[in-house]
Formats: structure tokens, sequence, C-alpha cells
């Protein structure tokens, strides 16, 4: 595995682009920035095509002998089924807008990081063989030949992506990166050309029903195993149920949390939380995950994977779903799940059974994000909470570019935070909200091989933080998404030492009061809460 | 796919260096990937190592860390039931690594 160069040589950028015009300027593969191909067995998995052993370091990717006419086809068929895909293609302007708004542009100094330029990638494909200027001109009118190379190119920057859409913001004609880096990775899945990284999960999910391979015994024994830590915290032994017919709501939440530190906090959070309410729900086995790689894979493998979902709520017969906090999670059910998969006219328009509120939001997919949920239970006075608890913790959040972008999920989680965190402090405003920095390894980039590339991508958002720290004292970084939990550790560690992260749930149960808890002498973490570092453990 | 040879046998590992066949393991190979990593194996590494086939073997995956870490404090006494010790052992992490000579797969992570 490449080396991650030290922090102080990774933040010598350079943004001085080569004197060579970008065509003629040709692809250096660097170690650290790309992720392994994938393996056979994933796609034969799945039914995906062209599956075989490969390697994206070798010179021979191994494509069938028709792979430019599979791609052109691919393109003249999303072409005409996407209107969108055709106006970005034909409506940029070049003004250059997004050029310094994407993190792998800031963190990387490459030009082809640029959204204008990655998307030219694809575009100059596009007018080459699908304009009639390009067809004459060809290069003259910025069209360029598809070859063996560009097709790498496109896997290397594709890949370099992570879909946030944050240049989007920013593109007066409201272009939508994320559509094309989209797009431009289902026509490479059409030829077999996934990373590891992304086909395994899905290949896991398709067949066991998360992206981590928790078989059903594995789920309950994990659980269990943390409510032997709640209860060695809280007194209170909790029994939540698996598979339930009948319950009145089904939780989803991604795998990560039921697997993995701290997600693994977050889920207990939300044990508590549930426990205390008294609330009629079950978690499922077969619909084990919220989060969805064949997003970042295909539309039809999204589809796939994201169905179990409903056909569980149906299974089930419960009234709604509940979701865990997971960022493309949001991104699937907000924007894609009620036209993939529903109607969903088998569910209810959810109402909290606690509060009686009722959520119109989500009338559509019946689907209810579970920091709106919490954030009404506090709103109307039905936790009994004890901030103090999370006195040793300075908190800065840092909105997930799925629930901000994707659905507008900006005031719920900082209202739970304010709620039960007495210290709370905000990144500067051009790094938060719908203008969030991403993590630099959504979209299924948070391998271990392209490590270099996350710590750039990441770099923004580590320095936004690295403010708050300096300037407050800030000492933990509070999501709602899995992958911020699996990712922002590590970029913590690489550039702001002393910064550690949690789900917003892992600081509710601290600040939760339960009927008939004992005395709390310890957080989630089994950690001395602030006042009781002398007291015994039990 | 890449291999990798040990005692005049071929056997096929990932890209980064994990063994493919969950069967090709034995104690000899371990040690050799151990040595590989730079590990030198006590029976505090073996106690590790076996734990998570044993695990692996019962749940397809290898454990979260704080089962690891809770069963090696059982084995080895509760002053060694942290990472700090975990990681003391295998420096390159006792997710990544301690998989690696334990010849199960790559840990995903969380996805």
């Amino acid at each position: 595995m490449a080396k991650v160069p030290k922090p102080e040589e990774l933040s010598k950028i350079d943004y001085k682009p080569s004197k060579k015009r970008w065509m003629d300027t040709p692809v250096e593969f660097k170690e650290g920035m790309f992720c392994h191909g994938t393996r056979a067995k994933y796609l034969e998995t799945v039914g995906f095509p062209n599956p075989r052993e490969w390697s994206s370091k070798d010179e021979d990717w191994k494509l069938p002998e028709n792979w430019k006419e599979i791609v052109l086809e691919a393109i003249k068929e999303r072409l005409g089924k996407y209107r969108s895909f055709r106006l970005f293609m034909d409506i940029c302007v070049r003004c250059g807008a997004c050029a310094d708004k994407c993190q792998f542009f800031l963190g990387t100094g490459d030009p082809r990081n640029m959204p204008v330029l990655r998307a030219e990638l694809m575009r100059s494909v596009y007018r080459r063989y699908f304009t009639a200027p390009g067809k004459i001109m060809g290069r003259l009118a910025g069209g360029r030949e598809l070859t063996y190379d560009v097709l790498k190119e496109w896997w290397y920057y594709f890949y370099q992506c992570s879909e946030c859409r944050r240049c989007s913001v920013f593109c007066p004609y409201g272009i939508d990166q994320a559509e094309i880096t989209m797009i431009g990775r289902e026509i490479l899945n059409l030829l077999g050309l996934n990373t590891d990284w992304i086909a395994g999960p899905v290949a896991n999910c398709y067949a066991k029903g998360n992206h981590l391979g928790l078989e059903p015994h594995t789920i309950k024994s994990n659980i269990e195993f943390m409510l032997d830590d709640i209860e060695t915290i809280t007194g209170i032994r909790i029994e939540p149920t698996f598979n339930r017919k009948g319950a009145e709501i089904l939780f989803v939440t991604p795998s990560g949390d039921l697997f993995g530190d701290p997600g693994t906090y977050t889920c207990m959070g939300y044990l508590m939380l549930f426990h205390e309410l008294g609330l009629d729900y079950t978690w499922s086995t077969y619909a084990s995950e919220g989060g969805n790689f064949g997003f970042f894979t295909s539309m039809e493998m999204a589809k796939r994977l994201n169905a179990k979902i409903y056909a569980e709520a149906k299974r089930l017969g419960v009234k709604w779903i509940l979701g865990g906090e997971c960022g493309h999670m949001w991104r699937v059910i907000n924007q894609y799940m009620d036209t993939w998969n529903g109607p969903a006219d088998f569910l209810e328009v959810p109402v909290s059974p606690i509060t009686g509120s009722r959520f119109d939001n989500a009338r559509a997919t019946r689907m209810v994000h579970v920091a709106e949920f919490t954030a009404d239970l506090i709103k109307q006075g039905k936790l009994k909470l004890d901030p103090t608890r999370n006195d040793h913790l300075k908190v800065t959040f840092h909105d997930s570019c799925n629930t901000a972008r994707g659905m507008g999920i900006f005031e719920e989680p900082r209202y739970i935070i304010k709620n039960v965190c007495n210290h709370f402090y905000e990144m500067p405003e051009d790094t938060i909200r719908e203008k969030t920095f991403c993590c630099g390894s959504g979209a299924g980039l948070n391998a271990g091989e392209n490590m270099e590339l996350r710590m750039r991508g990441g770099f923004p958002r580590a320095n936004a933080v690295n403010y708050v720290h300096q300037r407050y004292g800030v000492n933990m970084l509070a999501n709602i998404c899995a992958i911020d939990r699996a990712a922002l550790p590590t970029l913590m560690d690489y550039w702001v030492p002393g910064v550690k992260v949690t789900g917003v749930h892992e600081l509710v149960a601290n600040a939760l009061v339960m009927k008939g808890e004992k005395e709390r002498t310890q957080d989630l973490r089994l950690e001395p809460l602030p006042g009781k570092e002398g007291a015994e453990n039990v | 796919m890449p291999t990798m040879e040990f005692q005049g046998k071929q056997y096929e590992v990932d890209e980064d260096g994990y063994l493919v066949n969950l069967d090709d393991w034995n104690k000899e190979l371990a040690g050799h990937i151990a040595k590989l990593e730079g590990v030198d194996m006590s029976d505090a590494h073996w106690e590790v190592v076996n734990f998570l086939r044993d695990y692996y073997q019962k749940y397809q995956i290898a454990p979260m860390i704080k089962i690891l870490v809770k069963e090696i404090g059982k084995a080895m006494g509760p002053e060694k039931g942290n990472t700090k010790y975990l990681y003391e052992l295998y420096p390159g992490g006792p997710a990544k690594q301690a998989c690696k000579i334990a010849g199960l797969p790559k840990p995903t992570g969380c996805v």
C-alpha cells in the first residue's frame, strides 16, 4: 500500500497547471490516489458484465473487444433517457465558478479535478460523436477521440469525485457534476470497471442484506454486545426485537453502525432512546442496510439494493419506517426511492407515536430521518436531558453532503446538539450547511489504498475543523453520516489530532436521563463522565 | 491474481497481500506472513490470531474491535483488554494486520 506523505508535505499543493493544453497533458496514475479494480466474484454475484481478474495498475484492463461501441451506445442511450444529462453536456459556458469549489481540486491542485474539467472529460467525447460541429471539426470544436487512455482517464477521475454536489451550488446554470460522475461510473461498469471497495459492499448487500456482509446471527450478536455495554453504563437491560411482524415502525440504519466505532456508539444511542420512549419498533436482519453502494455503481444497481427496504416494511406490516444517521442513504431515499420502488401506499404517513407530530415532509416515502424524529421529541419536551454529561466536549457539526444538499437537513441536528451539549461552535459559514465540504471519502472513496486522495480531498473540511479547534478548543466533530463516522477519524488524526468524531445520537444518549437508570459515571465509550473521573467502574 | 510463495508453494493473495482462500492458512504460513509484516509472534499474538479465526468460522466476518478487546481482556487479563495493547501487538492495526496474519480477508471497514 502506498505510504501517505506527511501533512507538512501534503499541504504544499501546487496549483500551477501544466503549460500544455489539458488534452495534451497525459494522465499519470499516482499510487495512493486510486483504488484496486474489482474482483470478478463481486461482479458475478450481481450479474454485471465482464467479470475477470484485473488490476488497475496493469496496462491491459482486459476489456471486451467492442468496448468503444459499448461506451458510445451507452452515452447515446443516456442522452435520450436523461434530459438533464444532455443539458449538462450542452450548457456549460466554462465560466469557472465551480473550479475552486471542489475539495478534490483544492486538495490536489490537479486541473482535472476542477468540476468543469471533470465534466469536460466526458463532454469532449460527447462533442466528437454526438454534435455536428464536433463530428466535422473534431478538436477545433472541443471534440476528442474516445481512446483507451481516455477511458482510463475517466476511471481515474470519476473515482476522484465524491458526488458531493458542492460545485452545483455555485454553478450559475445549476449543472450537477454528480450526475455526470454517476453516468460516467455507470458506463464504466458496463465494461466491468468498478473499484473493489464499491463492488464488494454491493455484492455483500445483494447477497446478505448489508454492505459489510453481516449475517443475521452476527447482527444480533453485535447488538447484544452493545446491550451489555449499555447495561454496564446505565444498569438497564434493553431487549430490542428483530424481524418482528406487527411492529409499528421498522428501523433501518447503515450497517457501519452495527460494526465499527464510533458508529457503534451512535447505534447504542438509538437503542437507548427507543427503549426510553417505549417505541414499538423492530430491527430487520434482511433490510439491514440503509446505505446504498449501488448508487455509486449504477441507477439499476441502486434500485435493486434499495428494493428490500419497502419489501421488508410490507412483509412485517409496519406503519412507517424510521431511518438512522446516514448521508447517501438519504439522498437515495429522499430523491429516488419513491419513484424506483414505490408507491409505498401500504404504509401510512408517519406520525410520531410519542408526540403525535405528523411528518408530512415524508408523505411520499413514508420514511423519517431519526434527526427529525428526535428534534421533534425535544421540541415537544418529551425527553429528560442532562447536557452537563457532555460538558467535557466542545462540539462542532459537519453537515454531510447528502443530507445537506440532498434534503436540506440543517436545523434538526443543530437543534438536537444544542439541547444535549452546552458547548457548540459552528465552523466558518462557507464550509457548512449547503456549502459544506465533503469528508473526502464519500461515494465509495473510503478505501485504504487511496488514502492520499482521501487526505487531500478532506483537507478543506479538516482545515475548517482546525479553525474551530484552534479558536474554541473544539474536540468533537459531530455528524449524521456513517461514512463520516468511518472516514473522519482518520482524517482528524491526520490533519487535526485531538479531535474525535461522533454521531449525534451518541451525544443524545449520553445526555438522556433514563427511567430507572443508576447514577452514570461513564459515557457510551466507557470513559469517565466529567466530574466522575475517580468513580469506580462497575 | 497475485500470488505469494512460501516453501515452494504458491498461494493466491489479493492486491494487499491477504490470502484469498481461508483454507490455505496454516501456522507456518501465518508465521511467514507475520515476518513479512515485521511482527514477531508471541503467545499473545497467537491468542489474537486464534480468536480471529474462531470468530470468523462462526460469523463469516472479523469481529468488531471491541469484541476482540473484551475477549483478549478475558484471556490475557483485564489490564490487556484495551485497544492500546492490541496496537502494541499489531502496530499495523489489530483489524488490518492481525487479520492478514490470521488468513482472513481484508476487513471491509465501515461503509
